[in-house]
């Protein structure tokens, strides 16, 4: 087993320094009648050459972004990633070390953390961040759990219909046990009714959450919004599309208190889901109720300066069932990534990325609705992901063209049983224009071919 | 020989007009978002990002990466992280693209290859765990305690029992206590013995119908295996209650003993501990738990089962707690856990934690002449020395000789945890590491007790800094840089 370094005669030395008679003997605490009297049922050990063509298979098996074009989205998609970030993320030294408790042995992540959190601040216009959380959804629920210790209100967390159902799913299941309601606002025409929002709003609502651009790609009146949030004493929540902030309004220029995002674009694989990683932003006032690992600018005993994870009273590993949030990892390896891939781009670069997801999907958006039957679900505004209606079954034409070699785009049918026809497509700067011509056309063949077979089908019957 | 080139902050490298990474021309004949989109819409300020040269750049985090120590350069004797070595062919493996470049919402015909690995995983942890059903969800630790929890919650709900008490152990990990208040139980602290035990007696006195969750770490954070857990999960299920394993030192008894066979009814694991995906300097982890089948139908949705038509994800789970998170799961930690179970097989599997808890005997062995050990001179994979007598004689803390270590190019152990031991000193070894890697460390640990008092204070002498103020971070946290 070539990770295991002790030979028999080492053991034999080993053995006799420590006064035992058996590797067995150093077990005898565990009482005989739970330990195990057969090997575990698993498949025997593979050698590398063995693993790499039993993966290299399985890997195949997959129809991935690399072997066909993806415009599917939903809070993970297919951005560029620049060889640097990998080289940076793939130094041993990051990515094999612990999390830097040791300040003076860690100085490499903690100014990396400390540069990261300052990216995502100035991104977000907002004063602080943290070094990171698992990801948009859990991040949602730690904002309603700062939200409710900053306003002292647990009555109602009020959310737009229009969030993405599983970011709403994760922050429901993370309060079942506790006080506040989930109440959701209506979206009717594609974002969130302001009328609804205002009837809701009342002294025991602790936040209001609001996905920007929202789950269907819409963008939200997040400036009313705030204004209503805030004149009722309630913070305002915002989950960003970090990408989008290239040209969008930032959060911290329409007065969020916390802003949360999916930091997946920056940088890093989709990878089936995860590891991603949460951002978390907020306004200075927070400071002592923010969660998960924060790194702090200070000065060793020479007088140098230097990093340290700092407010550790607010973590669980010293106040325990009080603190801030149970959270211990951070995502620190994605954390560097997002900072590799930020400094890589640069203030122009984020600008050209959001410019070209723009102008692209709009380009998409317009040949798709050339094809008969197809309009637009919403004629609201977007920005890189949008929602069209078909003439059929959305599935249908999905499942048509993987043929072609294309992830075409999500059926929403798989969080609403009413929206069957309804397909949402996110295009990204690595899209081409011959890419998105021939997608549209392979997308008029089929919604021509299905229309066409219904028609048969109803002229027969 | 100097390695502070470009390693100021990216910001004050920063240089107008300087580019990385370069963008291709627009192709589609579309106008721009300035003139498609309502002014409102649009930001008025920059993002101050940094501009940078790509060499810059490569210096500026290269040079940063040599600042830190990590597995791959130094040994980790880390007591309850497990810092065991990671195998190179996990990173190339997970970094093919026909796994790195698969999106999560795609339909489940066209991910075959990656639901079948999954489902396996699926079925190996819950072997090695001697439970039912597992849940490859959670992303950590943390989260994986959190889920099981409200799954329990979920259960006696459904049964309806109101049981409102969560009893911790006062060794265990923070998270713990964390957790159970997040899924809304009160918490109970649970005394240890003299022997670093669950304290019997204690334990009884607080059992009640309203206990719900007895969560234990076995082998403890002291290292030490609980031979009463039989007679706990007993006491535990006669009264209605359900036993939580903290897996945190499952590196320990891999193919020796099963959690479900000595009680347990929930469990999470820390995949990227035992399973070894790299830290990455604090995450990400992945925390799938496994429970016993009368909990089965509480875990989040989804799950992934094997139908005559290929892997699917199943939704339909109608007693579901919901989801804890977005999307399937950390899925590149578990992919890791993947290539080092089908790597190692029940035979390696059974070593490692041989192995494991050998190197620990061995290092505790070389050490318990030098150190007090408060707790016998046997362990599991860890085991926790005190520095009470050196502090008290010498005025030598854990921090000094922590710090101390660092100049030696070790790692410092777990410092001041667990909370029961004071001056705690916590070491975990980890079969990675040779006989000749643990004299070596034993025998610098041995010469550092005997080094002066203030050379110790002052320590670490030879790396870029030396004892940050972190007083004053906390007072008046400055956690951005601003021109």
């Amino acid at each position: 087993m070539s990770y295991l370094l002790n030979t028999p005669d080492d053991k034999v030395d080993m053995l006799k320094k420590i006064g035992a008679t058996s590797i067995d003997d150093l077990f005898s605490n565990i009482p005989d009648s739970v330990r195990m009297k057969r090997l575990l049922d698993i498949p025997k050990s593979l050698t590398e050459i063995e693993l790499t063509r039993h993966i290299d298979l399985l890997a195949n098996a997959n129809l991935s972004a690399e072997r066909s074009v993806c415009y599917l989205g939903g809070g993970s998609y297919d951005h560029f990633i620049p060889a640097v970030v990998d080289t940076v993320s793939s130094r041993s030294e990051f990515y094999t070390a612990y999390t830097p408790y040791q300040a003076e042995a860690s100085q490499g992540s903690l100014q990396a953390f400390f540069e990261f959190q300052t990216m995502i601040s100035q991104l977000t216009a907002m004063d602080i961040s943290n070094s990171s959380l698992y990801e948009a959804g859990s991040s949602l629920a730690e904002a309603i759990l700062m939200a409710m210790a900053i306003t002292g209100r647990s009555g109602t967390v009020l959310v737009a219909e229009t969030v993405h159902p599983e970011y709403r799913l994760s922050f429901t299941t993370y309060l079942a046990n506790l006080e506040p309601k989930v109440v959701t606002v209506a979206c009717p025409g594609g974002k969130m009714c302001l009328n609804d929002l205002a009837s809701k709003l009342d002294d025991s609502v602790c936040c209001v959450i609001v996905q920007h651009p929202n789950f269907f790609g819409n963008l939200e009146e997040v400036e009313e919004i705030s204004k209503l949030v805030h004149a009722k004493g309630a913070l305002f929540v915002v989950a960003y599309d970090p990408i989008s902030l290239g040209i969008l309004k930032k959060p911290g220029e329409y007065d969020a208190d916390i802003a949360i995002a999916e930091g997946q674009c920056l940088g890093n694989p989709m990878i089936y889901g995860g590891p991603y990683l949460g951002l978390l932003s907020c306004k200075e006032a927070f400071v002592r109720k923010i969660p998960g690992r924060l790194v702090g600018q200070t000065v060793d005993r020479n007088g140098k300066r230097c990093w340290v994870l700092t407010l550790q009273t607010r973590e669980q590993h010293i106040r325990r069932e009080k603190a801030t949030s149970n959270i211990c990892t951070n995502q620190g390896l994605f954390a560097l990534r997002a900072a590799v891939y930020l400094a890589a781009v640069g203030p122009k670069g984020l600008t050209e990325t959001a410019e070209l997801c723009f102008r692209k999907a709009h380009y998409l958006m317009d040949l798709l609705c050339k094809i008969p039957g197809v309009k637009p679900k919403f004629n609201l505004p977007f920005f890189k992901e949008f929602t069209i209606e078909l003439p059929c079954n959305a599935q249908l034409i999905i499942d048509s063209l993987v043929d072609d070699g294309i992830l075409a785009g999500l059926s929403q049918a798989r969080w609403n049983p009413n929206l069957v026809n309804v397909m949402t497509i996110a295009v990204t700067e690595k899209r081409t224009r011959s890419e998105l011509d021939n997608y549209a056309a392979a997308f008029g063949a089929a919604v021509n071919s299905f229309i066409a077979h219904d028609k048969s089908k109803a002229f027969k019957s | 020989m100097d390695k502070s080139q470009s390693t100021g902050l990216l910001f004050e490298i920063s240089h107008k007009d300087r580019r990385c990474h370069l963008l291709p021309d627009c192709d589609v004949p579309i106008k721009s978002s300035s003139e498609l989109l309502d002014k409102k819409y649009l930001s008025n300020q920059s993002t101050g990002l940094p501009e940078i040269a790509e060499i810059d750049l490569i210096r500026h985090f290269i040079n940063l990466s040599t600042k830190n120590m990590a597995i791959d350069c130094n040994f980790y004797p880390l007591g309850s992280c497990t810092m065991k070595y990671n195998p190179k062919r996990h990173e190339r493996l997970g970094s093919l693209g026909g796994l790195s470049n698969v999106h999560p919402l795609q339909d489940d015909k066209t991910c075959q290859g990656m639901l079948e690995i999954l489902w396996e995983m699926q079925n190996y942890l819950g072997e090695i765990a001697g439970l039912d059903g597992v849940s490859l969800q959670p992303a950590a630790g943390a989260q994986g305690e959190l889920t099981a929890l409200l799954v329990a919650a979920a259960y006696f709900k459904d049964k309806k029992e109101h049981r409102t008490k969560v009893l911790i152990p006062d060794s265990a990990h923070g998270t713990n206590p964390a957790s159970a208040a997040i899924a809304g139980f009160d918490t109970i602290t649970i005394k240890s013995n003299a022997n670093g035990r669950v304290d019997m007696e204690d334990l009884i006195s607080k059992i009640d119908d309203k206990t719900a969750v007895f969560m234990i770490t076995n082998p403890n954070t002291l290292g030490l295996f609980d031979e009463q857990i039989v007679k706990i999960t007993d006491l535990i299920h006669k009264a209605g209650g359900l036993v939580y394993l903290d897996g945190a030192n499952m590196n320990a008894i891999l193919g020796i003993t099963r959690p479900g066979d000595f009680g347990a009814d929930m469990m999470h694991y820390n995949v990227h501990k035992t399973f070894t995906g790299p830290h990455g300097a604090g995450g990400p982890g992945s925390g799938p738990i496994a429970v016993r089948k009368q909990l089965i139908p509480f875990l989040p949705a989804p799950i992934i089962i094997k139908t005559t038509d290929g892997f699917k994800l199943d939704y339909d789970r109608p007693k579901s707690i919901g989801r804890v998170r977005s999307f399937f799961g950390n899925v590149g930690i578990l992919l890791r856990g993947y290539f080092y179970i089908r790597t190692l097989g029940p035979d390696g599997l059974k070593q490692v934690s041989e192995n494991a808890v050998l190197n620990a005997n061995y290092l505790l062995s070389l050490l318990k002449d030098s150190f007090d050990i408060p707790h016998g001179d046997r362990c599991m994979h860890e085991f926790v020395a005190s520095a009470r007598n050196l502090r008290k004689e010498k005025k030598i803390s854990a921090m000094d000789i922590g710090k101390r270590l660092l100049d030696y190019g070790y790692h410092a152990p777990t410092v001041y945890f667990p909370l029961v031991v004071s001056e705690a000193m916590m070491m975990e070894p980890t079969e990675t590491e040779s006989k000749e890697t643990l004299d070596s460390f034993a025998a610098t640990l041995i010469k550092i007790r005997d080094e002066d008092a203030e050379f110790l204070h002052n320590a670490p002498h030879s790396l870029d800094i030396s004892r940050p103020d972190e007083v004053r971070a906390a007072k008046e946290p400055v956690l951005r840089w601003k021109k």
